[in-house]
């Protein structure tokens, strides 16, 4: 069950990425320029057919500050793996994954909403949880958690 | 305040996928937010033919609950009623799956009577999901006597949690470790009184709808999806089932104690509403065949670990003793003090693959908890189910997708 390790590391080698086997899954780590290759391989060699998420996590004040974060797995074998990709606050920007898996459409949408995580080829990022109209981004730490945005004037 | 005053004017919080109409015939639509068949706050967008759907704009709403910013600000125990909030009709495996994320971050081994307890109860939360589902969906249609048989043991069921959890439908019963209680006197035996009530009731159901006329020309050969499709889509859980591949992680991957019980996959043909109605209703039937596997095999011992930089003391030692007592303090001040690092933990849960991807410091505060919420990724592919069939048809095909609200949202 599974992919093995040693495989993944062969087919994804060094210095590129970093393959490492997680506590629960394999990890890899990648440059976000390498993100659409890894993908289209994971897919069409490793069967990693469904998309399972993609989100970001925020390490500020760290940098680059956003790591975003991908998890798939296969229906051929039930294997996980997750991907890391990190980028700065002044560049935000990965690749969608729209062309591979229909689903990336929504999640991509999500992450942007929360992170301002940009994803380049995603045809619809418009607000998804979010209204139009929403300034900033409200997962990301700096965003403080009792701020207000209402749509409608507060009645006197 | 004046709502029709010249300065006030109201923005439309959503903006469509599109508002021009790609024939002169076509009209476009908005069905939802507040409709009774949109379950929540969906609103669809749909450009219509006549009475055929030609295209249609799902946008999933929002509840503005801001779920995984709250849990950056509350200790690793605190939000677990916040987890139960998710998907609120089988609040339950919301917590068990959460705890077990967690529990594999800080690498503690759950003790076999609450590996039991919890596989017993996630297959219970099942069945009232799947119950509350179908009723709906069938409501939906007309039938009220089908809904009012299958709410009503749902009902019954509601009752019988509270008993163990002391409420009845946001229950904050799991605890990262163990449980919160063990189970009443006599609980079991009601359980097995239920599951009889169940039966009973459920056959009454089939033979209301199975070969109802009006019921298969509304759902056969409607809301029809590939498995390819589905695949591509995000689809887990009983969408995916109902196109024929018996795709479950209690069965592929498992988890908790279900490498021990015996059960089927049961799956679809086609792919359409009336396979998603069927599916749902074989997996009842299963998930019973398992808690009685489950009630017979149920494990003696204790239901929490002995592991006290996450379980709290016994009450009686945080009286009587000072270790006890700043045990206590610090689990309920501080939180239980995650390692550092990451982990997704998966459950099959009624609607699909429910993930939790949580991120901790090393702190007693939660760094990131993301939800993988089969809900939220379902609603990015509903149109291929609604697309090119009858306007009519949305409400069966949204009602079998089971799309519930509070999981949607943030």
């Amino acid at each position: 069950m599974g992919v093995e390790i040693g495989l993944l590391q062969q087919r994804l080698a060094p210095p590129d990425y970093d393959v490492l086997s997680g506590r629960d899954m394999p990890v890899v780590r990648l440059p976000p320029a390498r993100l659409l290759n890894a993908v289209t391989l994971l897919k069409n060699e490793f069967h990693f057919d469904l998309f399972l998420d993609v989100t970001a996590v925020d390490w500020l004040p760290r940098q680059p500050r956003f790591e975003v974060v991908y998890h798939f797995y296969s229906t051929r074998h039930f294997g996980r793996i997750r991907l890391k990709t990190a980028v700065t606050e002044g560049d935000p920007t990965v690749d969608s994954l729209v062309s591979l898996y229909g689903s990336a459409g929504y999640m991509e949408r999500e992450c942007h909403d929360m992170y301002g995580i940009a994803f380049r080829g995603n045809p619809d990022l418009r607000p998804i949880l979010l209204y139009e109209g929403f300034v900033g981004h409200p997962l990301r730490k700096d965003y403080p958690k009792l701020k207000e945005q209402p749509l409608v004037p507060y009645r006197k | 305040m004046n709502t029709k005053s010249p300065e006030f004017e109201l923005p439309n919080p959503v903006r469509p996928a599109f508002d021009a109409t790609g024939h002169d015939d076509h009209v476009i639509v908005n069905i939802g937010p507040s409709h009774p068949a949109t379950h929540g706050t969906v609103q669809i967008i749909a450009e219509l033919d006549g009475e055929r759907v030609v295209r249609t704009d799902v946008h999933c709403g929002y509840l503005h609950r801001g779920f995984e910013k709250e849990c950056e600000s509350h200790t690793w125990h605190n939000l677990i009623p916040y987890v139960d909030r998710l998907n609120y009709v089988s609040a339950l495996i919301n917590d068990f799956a959460y705890c077990e994320a967690v529990e594999t971050l800080a690498g503690v081994a759950i003790t076999p009577r609450c590996r039991h307890l919890r596989t017993l109860l996630s297959e219970y939360s099942r069945i009232v999901d799947h119950l509350t589902c179908v009723a709906a969906g069938l409501m939906e249609l007309g039938a009220m006597t089908a809904f009012l048989y299958l709410v009503m043991i749902r009902d019954y069921m509601y009752e019988h949690i509270a008993d163990l959890t002391g409420a009845r439908v946001t229950y904050t019963y799991g605890r990262i470790g163990g449980l919160a209680r063990d189970l009443p006197d006599g609980w079991l035996a009601r359980l097995e009184a239920i599951l009889d009530q169940y039966e009973m009731f459920v056959g009454r159901v089939h033979g209301l709808m199975d070969r109802n006329r009006i019921f298969i020309d509304r759902m056969r050969n409607v809301g029809v999806i590939s498995t390819a499709d589905a695949i591509h889509w995000g689809y887990t859980g009983v969408i995916l089932r109902s196109t024929g591949v018996p795709r479950d992680l209690r069965r592929d991957t498992p988890y908790l104690a279900y490498a021990d019980l015996d059960f089927e996959v049961p799956v679809g043909i086609n792919g359409d509403n009336y396979d998603r109605y069927y599916v749902r209703m074989r997996e009842m039937d299963e998930s019973v065949h398992m808690i009685r596997q489950l009630m017979d095999s149920l494990p003696a011992g204790p239901i929490s670990v002995d592991d006290h930089r996450f379980t709290l003391p016994e009450k009686h030692l945080v009286y009587t003793e000072i270790e006890s007592l700043i045990n206590h303090f610090k689990l309920v001040m501080d939180g239980p003090q995650v390692p550092a690092g990451d982990a997704y933990a998966a459950h099959e849960s009624p609607n699909g693959e429910l993930g939790f991807y949580i991120v901790s410091t090393g702190s007693g505060i939660p760094a990131k908890v993301h939800v993988r919420a089969p809900s939220f990724v379902h609603m990015g592919g509903v149109h291929r189910m609604l697309d090119g069939y009858q306007l009519a048809d949305i409400v069966p095909t949204f009602g079998s997708i089971n799309m519930i609200g509070g999981e949607c949202d943030r």
